[in-house]
């Protein structure tokens, strides 16, 4: 199995942004996801900037793609996307099925990202069919459903699952960020890169539930499959997606790659794991069960106990 | 008639009493689902058998009224046949229309049915023309309808760009998120529109009366709570209040109703081909009242465009109607954002 990294959810600094990605260099991750995704009036690196990253990091000998944004509504935005889509050296991740109109043109290969609702094995035929060669999975997928997917899985299509980070899970033209702040989207400040991993949103009683990212809601839990890379290996997946956050990025991805290399128990890296987190595991997608669920420590604390 | 004043009136049917109100008050369309989770409002007591689906084409066709079918949730592997078994149903039933988001779906209909009118549901999350253009250029989809997150200038750019119908929302409970891309539901009870057909599925809701007020808990998540004075609205996710720095209030959005009626010239003249009124969860009364002002409304809209005006009447009845009693323009509006 092969270890990417996703592209950054947030908004960070320009400088943060390029430190980053140097220390990711020296990382022992595979693949790097690279743009932005979120929100079309973050810049402090533009598509040029992007490709700057990318040419290090395949110096670096990383396979790198470049992730199209998720939300396409404007013109530009879309003039952002046949940049990417046409920009002839790097792979592209479709993150919407715009994207997958621009690429399939090319005939070149692409990766059908985790915001294709991709279901179904016939959904999956088809975007083989126009040049996908990897597919990630919808976060809200489960293993049983994966297994199913896999079954019938195109010659040739490599499968990438989501295992560590806050879940993305929606998206808006609404900045809840901005409307936190009480400022109109288009006059934001910019405020979203206040929050290097995320507002969190806490219900009346307290319990941390989503993370606030901009036009982005994602999960206030961090998704971590770390308990389960041997599954994903019996069930054929190929690529295992670490998301970025502020902090501790290179040492989870050196976690994540010393389980996968049978140099460190898994239930170690978790416990490890802990303290390198902004809030709390989940892990109940995979499961089958609602995703703010948690099986795996608990799991793990009964074995103990016995 | 030129296609810029073909604008269509097209009104949720739960039921058949629902479907039969749409139509006697002047639907041109009405929408409904199977009684399944093959549609995105799978719920209990709602949507269509065979015999009533019959007899609701019937009905409707009798009088000069189409019937679209939603199948616009994702069937999963081990589902598919339901789906497909779907379309192939709604041939049989001569519906007008089926209304898909599924890729995969949509090249079943696609090849098999190739007389069959297919339109983009709103759950194809489908933001922007060249998205659409690829629904269109590999199955022939003949509409769209757009997300609730456009605006009108950005709507309007889309139109011009296809060849394809585009469908808005008019009226009715308001998705804050873009549709098909919403997993909210799914990661606090584990079913979600694109799943399951649901969003904060009531067997997930737990109302509780408590010291502090009137608690609404899905699947134990606190949602909401209420003093004394406060309407409960039904608790959607994400329209409770939480607390972000402290602060409590909407922190997503507030429990309010879209109502476009002001922007109904604007549509018209830049050739929306259809409004949709949601709302297949809702009452027979409810769709009576509104579509009966949509028609008005249109009509009037129709007729003389330069002097149209809301009259504060529908706005009266529109909102008896309306969810947490307050409107909203949405994302048409920009400052919505």
């Amino acid at each position: 199995m092969k270890l990417a990294l996703g592209p950054i959810l947030y908004y960070w600094e320009r400088e943060t942004t390029f430190s980053f990605y140097d220390e990711i260099a020296a990382s022992p991750v595979d693949i790097v996801y690279l743009g932005e995704t979120v929100c079309s009036r973050r810049h402090t690196l533009r598509t040029e900037d992007w490709i700057e990253v990318a040419e290090k990091l395949t110096a670096a000998g990383k396979e790198v793609v470049l992730s199209s944004q998720a939300l396409i509504e404007s013109e530009s935005d879309l003039k952002t996307l046949r940049r990417i889509a046409g920009n002839g050296n790097f792979s592209v991740e479709a993150n919407d099925m715009g994207a997958v109109h621009l690429l399939s043109a090319t005939k070149l290969p692409f990766v059908a990202g985790p915001h294709i609702n991709t279901y179904n094995p016939q959904t999956l035929a088809l975007l083989a069919e126009l040049g996908a060669n990897r597919w990630v999975m919808p976060v809200e997928m489960s293993r049983d459903a994966l297994v199913h997917m896999q079954a019938a899985r195109p010659v040739g299509m490599e499968t990438e699952v989501f295992a560590y980070g806050r879940l993305p899970l929606a998206f808006s033209a609404r900045c809840f960020t901005a409307r936190h702040h009480n400022l109109p989207k288009d006059d934001c400040q910019f405020r979203c890169m206040d929050y290097v991993n995320g507002l969190t949103l806490k219900t009346r009683e307290g319990q941390p539930f989503l993370a606030l990212n901009g036009t982005q809601t994602q999960s206030a839990s961090v998704y971590n499959l770390i308990g389960e890379l041997d599954a994903m290996r019996e069930t054929g997946v190929d690529v295992v997606r670490i998301s970025p956050q502020a902090f501790f990025t290179a040492k989870i991805l050196r976690l994540f790659r010393e389980v996968m290399d049978n140099r460190l128990p898994a239930q170690t890296a978790n416990q490890q794991m802990a303290k390198l987190m902004p809030d709390q595991a989940c892990d109940g997608y995979w499961h089958g069960r609602p995703g703010i669920e948690q099986s795996y420590l608990q799991a793990a604390s009964a074995e103990d106990a016995a | 008639m030129s296609p810029k004043a073909s604008l269509e009136l097209v009104c949720p049917a739960g039921n058949l009493p629902a479907l039969k109100v749409a139509v006697d008050n002047g639907a041109d369309c009405v929408y409904m689902g199977f009684k399944d989770n093959t549609n995105a409002r799978a719920f209990a007591g709602l949507n269509f058998d065979q015999a009533s689906a019959r007899e609701g084409v019937r009905y409707a066709h009798a009088r000069g009224a189409k019937v679209l079918l939603a199948l616009n949730t994702f069937p999963q592997s081990d589902t598919w046949e339901r789906w497909q078994a779907a379309v192939d149903n709604a041939v049989e039933l001569g519906i007008d229309a089926v209304i898909l988001a599924d890729p995969g779906l949509m090249r079943y209909a696609a090849k098999n049915y190739p007389n069959l009118r297919l339109h983009l549901s709103v759950q194809g999350s489908a933001t922007n023309y060249e998205a659409i253009n690829f629904y269109h250029e590999h199955f022939g989809i003949q509409r769209a309808v757009i997300p609730r997150v456009l605006s009108l200038a950005q709507v309007e750019q889309v139109v011009k760009n296809t060849p394809v119908e585009i469908e808005l929302f008019g009226f009715g409970g308001l998705c804050v998120m873009v549709e098909g891309r919403c997993a909210l539901s799914s990661y606090a009870t584990g079913e979600s529109p694109n799943t399951c057909g649901v969003c904060s599925p009531a067997k997930a809701v737990r109302w509780e009366q408590t010291p502090t007020g009137l608690e609404s808990r899905l699947n134990g998540i606190l949602l909401d709570r209420y003093g004394k004075d406060e309407n409960a609205g039904y608790p959607t996710l994400c329209k409770g209040r939480f607390e972000v720095n402290k602060e409590t209030y909407y922190a997503i959005e507030e429990p309010t109703s879209l109502n476009t009626l002001e922007m109904l010239p604007e549509m018209i003249a830049m050739g929306i081909a259809a409004i949709k009124i949601e709302g297949r969860q809702r009452s027979p009364a409810y769709v009576e009242q509104v579509t009966k002002v949509w028609r008005s409304a249109i009509d009037s809209a129709k007729r003389a465009p330069q002097s149209y005006a809301v009259n504060p009447a529908w706005m009266a009845q529109l909102n008896k109607v309306a969810e947490g009693q307050q409107n909203t323009l949405g994302a048409y509006h920009r400052p919505w954002k």
